[in-house]
């Protein structure tokens, strides 16, 4: 099968990776680069366990081809934490106990984390909005609405 | 034509663990050098937390913190047999087992506490934060730390054990069908407030009101969890879900999470849980299954208050628009 | 969530210390930060993807496969069909003595549901192992299907499954599990109401969001780890050992967190022929279900028809309760007689009946094998049960949650599988169910107990 080059930053990190033409950015990102916090589900775009952001831009890896990454900058979960320390999101989810068998985590953050970059103060409607494309078969939704709310509180009290 | 509301009650019971028993489980544990203890285990976490609470019932029965225990687990290299993850049967029956096997490894590093102390190991108490104290001298102590290392280095004593945890299997008899399905049930009641629009005949469900009989909430939130996940599922499996929905018809199935129904994150009820505690007298400090049984009552709570508002019984799962219309018009005929 | 600790505080010591604590769950710093390692979480040089082919039909025979065109496709390193497999007619309870073994691995004379395994196809890329299969040929001659449980149930039926003989499972009580208790007719002949209704489902799908799947690794000294999202290791492990007819001891089973199982990763379809794909190539085997394939072809909830008959007295007591119970296991056994059997013994619900006749059914259908589902066996029976209590309560027009309080077990009454109750707590659930809906109920029933008075 024919390779192509892609290079991408990923988690602030410079990547070269030679893969099949036509492989998505999820296949990249988890057979490739070994960042295996994005999820595949479905590999159709209904479930959004692989979400990550692309230039700021929140993607469902598995409906994004790795070569339209180049010179791109992804995010995914695993980067989400700074100097080891974590994104409010992540405390949120762990304090709220807003995951159970963790599939859809790291989906579910990216997804949110999209929402707070665009609307630090977001509403109940907001954040219910920003993971209806995440399936989680766990939690039943309202713990991880709930945490996603209370980080975006955590944040504002940051900033203020 | 218009929205019309109504409420719906169901109760239920739910065995724990297999049925008819003969499921076994096992643990093993031992501690390091340093008095940390580790559980080795093939049991499975779905996601429900097993990990977790097998920490903590070992923590509590050997009487040192959670974070002081490790859960080896789900290699079959390393761990002994465990029947599997179903059946609501993780907490009772690899509880049970895991409190055996840590019954058994305190004693052990009692009686190397009592040899360093020169005292009598019946004597000994621990606090919990990892020490070991003379019962009423408590200044008498030695912590569980140098305990285990004086087992290692200088006793030679394993501080470890086993633990199994066998329901005997029971045989129904064949004419009466008399058997011991479970020693232990847990219980349910909820009440379902729905909205139903006889124009459209979509239901929505304005809240459920949970009330589970758990025997013993080991981890409160964990419990919590799952009871919340599972009454989304019951509501899912009410209106919602099937693989089928012509069912006998093959046809028509879902293949993706935009053919296969279920309530999103926008389709939520106001969920009310409540917890009561009868704990199971084999139960794991009292803890009965909760997995399966939660996900139950919300099902017929909701057929019944979809019969409240609109006066028609919809017997065949799940509670479509299109039954429930198919039964206002035949109502209307009527 | 409340803990309304007010309930059977004479029942418990709450002396507890590390347990009755939200203590934050070890896993979940790892499913935040993306690290916790499910089973595909895992990457191995020269990995061979499993592509398997599926029947198009409901019921045929298979009359040739020609893999040559597949084999010949470029990347295919082994195509593998029912001659590879050692023992290739299983049955997963075979390990608890719920026999006969009744499926085929992969189908060898006849396909009995739509999505049968026949053929599996190993490449170095997914998409190659997807072409190849394409390109098998595979001759079928179509059979008439049944798909309706009364269809299947009826003389001169196709007979879905020759390993049965019949269209039901065969339990050691006959064509159904039975439990008789008291005298259903007698008790039916004293009623003041008889009310029969039947209750129909139709097949739920686990729908975890991840896929069953596992990956099989040679370790090169003729053993083989298996990295698997399985809810049950041993249970795997020993069915592997069964059709692979290798003993045990080759067999490393390795789990971990489970991307959500809910009873759908307790059959054995994955595990055997990715084990046997690794073991004939010497390379690491990846067979994962595509979300299609977890929709539609591993085995969901069970359809059920349930037929329940009530006496009850005007006031209000239930003196006679017979249930005739279907459950549709498609075409094979997977854990349906056990579901079936489950449910045998859930009748009458958690209620007091003098008088209960159960007859529960397994029967076999041209469709997907149902088997196991948080609670099958009992969620579709407390269906049934709890709409046909409300049905009941209002024809003696009484109210639905005063008519339970009438019926509850209570400790030391005697059940239908002639258990006596012990640890009952219905009556104290629908107590604080009723305090907190406001559903008025007489203070007789709010006063009463499930094990004082007993």
């Amino acid at each position: 099968m024919p390779k192509v080059p892609v290079q991408f930053t990923l988690n602030g990190e410079e990547k070269a990776e030679f893969v099949d033409s036509g492989a998505t950015l999820l296949k990249a990102l988890r057979d490739k680069i070994g960042d295996h916090s994005p999820k595949g589900g479905c590999h159709q775009g209904t479930c959004g366990a692989c979400s990550v952001l692309v230039d700021g831009e929140l993607k469902l890896s598995c409906l994004v081809l790795a070569e339209t990454c180049q010179g791109a900058s992804v995010t995914t979960a695993a980067g989400l934490a700074e100097n080891g320390v974590l994104h409010p999101l992540q405390r949120a989810f762990i304090d709220g106990f807003a995951a159970q068998c963790g599939f859809c985590t790291p989906g579910m953050l990216m997804a949110a984390k999209s929402l707070l970059d665009r609307v630090p103060n977001p509403t109940r409607d907001d954040v219910v909005e920003a993971i209806s494309g995440n399936i989680c078969r766990c939690t039943g939704y309202e713990p991880i609405i709930q945490a996603v709310l209370t980080a975006a509180r955590a944040n504002s009290q940051n900033a203020a | 034509m218009a929205v019309k509301r109504g409420r719906g009650v169901a109760a239920v019971n739910y065995p724990t663990g297999m049925n008819l028993g003969g499921d076994p489980s096992q643990a093993l544990v031992h501690s390091t050098p340093t008095g940390s203890f580790m559980v080795t285990l093939s049991s499975v976490d779905l996601g429900q937390g097993l990990k977790q609470v097998m920490a903590q019932i070992c923590a509590e029965t050997i009487g040192v913190p959670t974070e002081q225990v490790t859960i080896d687990t789900a290699d079959t290299d390393t761990g002994p047999h465990c029947m599997g993850t179903f059946a609501s049967r993780g907490t009772h029956r690899i509880g049970n087992a895991v409190i055996q096997a840590a019954k058994e490894a305190r004693q052990v590093m009692l009686e190397v506490a009592a040899e360093a102390l020169e005292v009598d190991a019946a004597d000994l108490e621990t606090d919990g934060t990892g020490n070991i104290l003379v019962k009423g001298a408590p200044q008498k102590s030695i912590s569980i730390f140098d305990t285990a290392l004086t087992a290692h280095f200088k006793l030679g004593r394993s501080i470890s054990g086993r633990g199994m945890f066998l329901i005997p299997r029971s045989y129904p008899e064949v004419e009466t069908g008399a058997m011991k399905p479970s020693t232990c049930y847990a219980h349910a009641c909820t009440v379902a407030e729905v909205d139903v629009d006889d124009e459209t005949g979509e239901v929505t469900v304005v809240s459920v009101k949970n009330v589970f009989e758990i025997g013993r909430a080991l981890n409160p939130r964990m419990v919590e969890q799952q009871l919340v996940g599972g009454s989304w599922m019951g509501v899912s499996h009410a209106l919602y879900e099937t693989t089928e929905p012509y069912y006998p018809n093959r046809d028509h199935g879902g293949t993706d999470f935009n053919e296969y129904l279920m309530p999103g994150p926008g389709d939520l009820a106001d969920t009310e849980i409540i917890v009561l505690e009868r704990p199971a007298a084999d139960g794991p400090y009292g803890a009965k299954g909760p997995g399966e049984m939660c996900a139950n009552p919300q099902i017929p709570a909701i057929a019944n208050a979809v019969f409240d508002a609109v006066g028609v019984r919809i017997d065949m799962l799940p509670i479509t628009p299109e039954r429930i219309l198919r039964a206002l018009r035949d109502q209307r005929a009527d | 969530m409340k803990l309304a600790k007010e309930y059977f505080a004479d029942q418990r010591q709450d002396d507890l210390n590390e347990l009755g604590q939200s203590r934050q769950r070890s896993d979940v710093p790892g499913h935040v930060t993306g690290k916790t390692a499910y089973f595909a979480d895992r990457n191995f040089p020269g990995m061979l993807y499993l592509k398997m082919v599926r029947s198009p039909h409901h019921h045929a025979r298979i009359r040739g496969i020609d893999v040559s065109e597949a084999e010949k496709h470029p990347g295919v390193a082994r195509v593998l069909t029912s001659k590879d497999i050692p023992h290739n007619v299983y049955t997963i309870l075979i390990l608890i003595q719920v026999g006969p073994e009744d499926e085929q691995v992969l189908a060898e004379d006849k396909v009995r549901w739509k999505g049968e395994a026949v053929v599996a196809v190993l490449a170095d890329s997914e998409r190659a192992a997807s072409e190849a299969a394409a390109k098998v040929r595979i001759d079928y001659e179509v059979l008439p299907a049944v798909f309706d449980m009364e269809q299947a149930l009826a003389p001169g039926a196709p007979l879905v499954n020759e390993y049965h003989g019949q269209n039901h499972y065969m339990y050691d009580s006959g064509a159904s599990r039975k439990v008789r208790f008291g005298d259903v007719e007698k008790g039916f002949a004293e009623a003041d109401h008889i009310l029969e209704q039947t209750y129909l489902s139709s097949p739920i799908e686990q729908a975890p969001t991840e896929t069953t799947g596992c990956i099989a690794v040679p370790e090169g000294n003729d053993r083989y780890t298996c990295y698997t999202n399985t809810q049950a290791m041993f249970f795997t492990l020993d069915n592997t050992s069964i059709i692979l007819q290798m003993p045990g001891h080759k067999l490393h089973m390795v789990g971990g967190t489970v991307g959500g199982g809910f009873g759908g990763k307790v059959d054995v379809t994955v595990e055997p022929i990715a084990i046997l794909a690794a073991k004939l190539t010497g390379r690491p085997v990846s067979f994962i279900y595509s979300r299609q394939e977890e929709m539609q072809i591993s085995s969901p909830r069970a359809a059920e028809k349930i037929v329940i008959k009530d006496g009850v007295m005007k006031d209000g007591r239930l003196v006679a309760r017979k249930v005739t119970g279907y459950t549709d296991a498609g075409a094979y056994s997977r854990h349906s007689p056990y579901g079936a059997q489950k449910g045998a013994a859930h009748y009458p619900g958690p209620y007091t009946v003098p008088n209960v006749s159960v007859d529960t059914w397994c029967v076999y259908t041209n469709r997907t094998p149902s088997s196991a589902m948080r609670g099958f066996g009992v969620t579709i029976a407390d269906f049934a049960l709890e709409v046909q209590m409300d049905k009941l309560a209002r024809l003696i027009g009484m109210d639905p949650l005063e008519f339970r309080f009438i019926n509850a077990y209570r400790d030391g009454d005697m059940k239908a599988h002639r258990q006596k109750t012990e640890g009952a707590a219905l009556i104290e659930c629908m107590q604080e169910a009723a305090r907190v809906s406001n559903w008025p109920v007489a203070d007789r029933y709010m006063k009463m107990s499930s094990y004082e008075g007993t």
